[in-house]
């Protein structure tokens, strides 16, 4: 308790940043990610590639490797100088993203057959039957894996410790500096995630009860 | 599926199409173009900086980073895989101490984020006075958390076998050992090797964490390469190499399940046996 209560300093703050990484590519992947399975299911081969390329090279990187890449390697490009903070924005994103194209797809093929050759007669275009259509009943339908894959990118975000952002994961590296014991501190960590994750299984089940497709 | 959200294009959709596809190659094309400037621009691409990759001491040195790398996936792969039949085993168990206990093994060890597991064992370690290698935190750390999920995917394997299975089993007269050994696991594991093979994938990616705690794998020695004034500091081309190292060891094992399952596919033997929908995107991810 004491190392916890000693420390609420780092604790607090650290956390906050967590969640705020988590909120932020959260919301980026959710919309990354949709538009690449609208990719992979358009009707334009060459997008159908491109998105298919780009989740097989996301999907078999090591998300490290993109964190590498991206605070050490991609500043020697020049192109635009991102914080720490942004960059772990960046990197979570493009990773997460290619997993949520995947769920969103396999939603996609949940939605039966009728929906979208209705859509179809009634003259809709592409565009109309994914947006209006189809999306709808396909995300309500993938809410339990959608939630898995954030729950995945909020643990994944303490990768961005080793990157230097000031995160939750970080907080053994101050503890370590002020002398305080790195287990019991660590393991104050992993409650905080547990709790965490908790809160989002929850709204996984709120949502999934409200939205459940009854067909 | 796809082809049922849109019609068979006619010659207007199809010149349409073509617009786009031609809009999307460019713009494409343009991104791609642009970075490669940027590589080119800022020398990454100039034989200097590639040159690390022909002295025999640093392929030696790669080599022995992927065998490091491989070492720890091939032994977390097999502990995770103990570790998951003893608590799927013990998840499903008659006994509701031994039910309890699992669960919250199993529950535990999903939640808590792998990097914070493995700070766990590798700098928790001396505040109980045992301090451990890197390798030894990498690979107990990839064990729990990998052996947690594939505890759940055996349970979810089992319990998608139809109920007619065991119950034939139990009308036999066989008893609960037997049925589990005899009937339900190797049945289950057929029909989850797919996933069970992907979330071998993940394990493999996860190896790269062991990075952050000074474990010198292929992504350390990267790292390392690319700090090398002598090379002309490498990182980007030493980090392609390795993406394209660590793509390729992703690729074939994602290849093996790919195989797997259409094999399964095509086997008429094998009944319907259903794989809960969506179980890999529930499971699969870091």
């Amino acid at each position: 308790m004491d190392v916890l209560l000693d420390n609420l300093d780092l604790y607090g703050p650290f956390f906050w940043t967590t969640i705020k990484l988590f909120l932020i590519s959260g919301a980026a992947s959710l919309i990354f990610g949709t538009f690449l399975a609208g990719l992979r299911v358009s009707p334009v081969p060459v997008f159908r590639s491109v998105g298919t390329t780009y989740v097989t090279l996301l999907r078999n990187t090591p998300l490290t490797l993109v964190f590498v890449f991206l605070v050490f390697a991609y500043p020697l490009l020049a192109i635009l100088q991102l914080s720490y903070f942004a960059a772990a924005v960046v990197a979570l994103t493009l990773y997460t993203s290619a997993f949520i194209c995947e769920v969103v797809r396999s939603g996609i093929n949940t939605v039966p057959v009728g929906q979208a050759e209705a859509a179809r007669a009634l003259g809709l275009s592409f565009t109309q039957i994914l947006g209006q259509i189809v999306l709808p009943q396909a995300i309500r339908s993938v809410v339990p894996p959608l939630m898995s894959m954030l729950i995945a990118l909020l643990k994944n975000t303490t990768i961005a410790a080793g990157f230097s952002v000031a995160e939750a994961g970080a907080i053994r590296q101050y503890l370590s500096e002020r002398g305080d014991n790195q287990l019991i501190g660590l393991l104050w960590v992993a409650l905080g995630f547990i709790v965490l994750v908790a809160i989002l299984s929850m709204i996984q089940r709120t949502l999934e009860k409200r939205w459940s497709v009854a067909r | 599926m796809s082809n049922v959200l849109f019609d068979v294009p006619g010659p207007k959709a199809r010149f349409r199409y073509r617009l786009l596809a031609v809009a999307g190659v460019v713009i494409v094309a343009a991104i791609l173009a642009y970075i490669i400037y940027r590589f080119i621009d800022s020398g990454q691409f100039s034989a200097r900086r590639w040159d690390w990759l022909q002295y025999a001491q640093v392929q030696r040195d790669l080599l022995d980073a992927l065998l490091a790398t491989l070492q720890a996936f091939a032994l977390g792969a097999v502990l995770a895989l103990i570790f998951g039949a003893i608590f799927a085993a013990g998840r499903l168990s008659d006994h509701a101490w031994v039910r309890g206990v699992s669960t919250f093994v199993v529950e535990f060890f999903r939640a808590i984020p792998l990097l914070i597991l493995m700070f766990l064992f590798y700098y928790g370690g001396p505040a109980l006075g045992v301090s451990l290698p890197p390798f030894v935190a990498v690979v107990l750390g990839l064990t729990l958390y990998n052996g947690s999920v594939l505890a759940e995917v055996f349970r979810a394997g089992i319990l998608a076998l139809p109920r007619g299975q065991s119950e034939a089993a139990y009308a036999l007269g066989m008893r609960k050992t037997q049925v589990m050994t005899l009937v339900l696991i190797p049945q289950a594991i057929r029909s989850m090797l797919p996933t069970i093979i992907s979330q071998l994938v993940v394990l493999l990616k996860d190896t790269a964490l062991g990075f952050l705690v000074t474990y010198p794998e292929l992504l350390y020695y990267a790292r390392y390469i690319g700090s090398q004034g002598a090379f002309g500091r490498p990182i980007v081309p030493s980090t392609i190499v390795v993406a394209a190292i660590y793509i390729a060891l992703c690729l074939l094992l994602t290849a093996l399940a790919n195989y797997i399952e259409r094999r399964q596919r095509r086997s008429k033997k094998r009944g319907e046996v259903a794989r809960p929908p969506a179980t890999e995107e529930v499971l699969g991810v870091a």
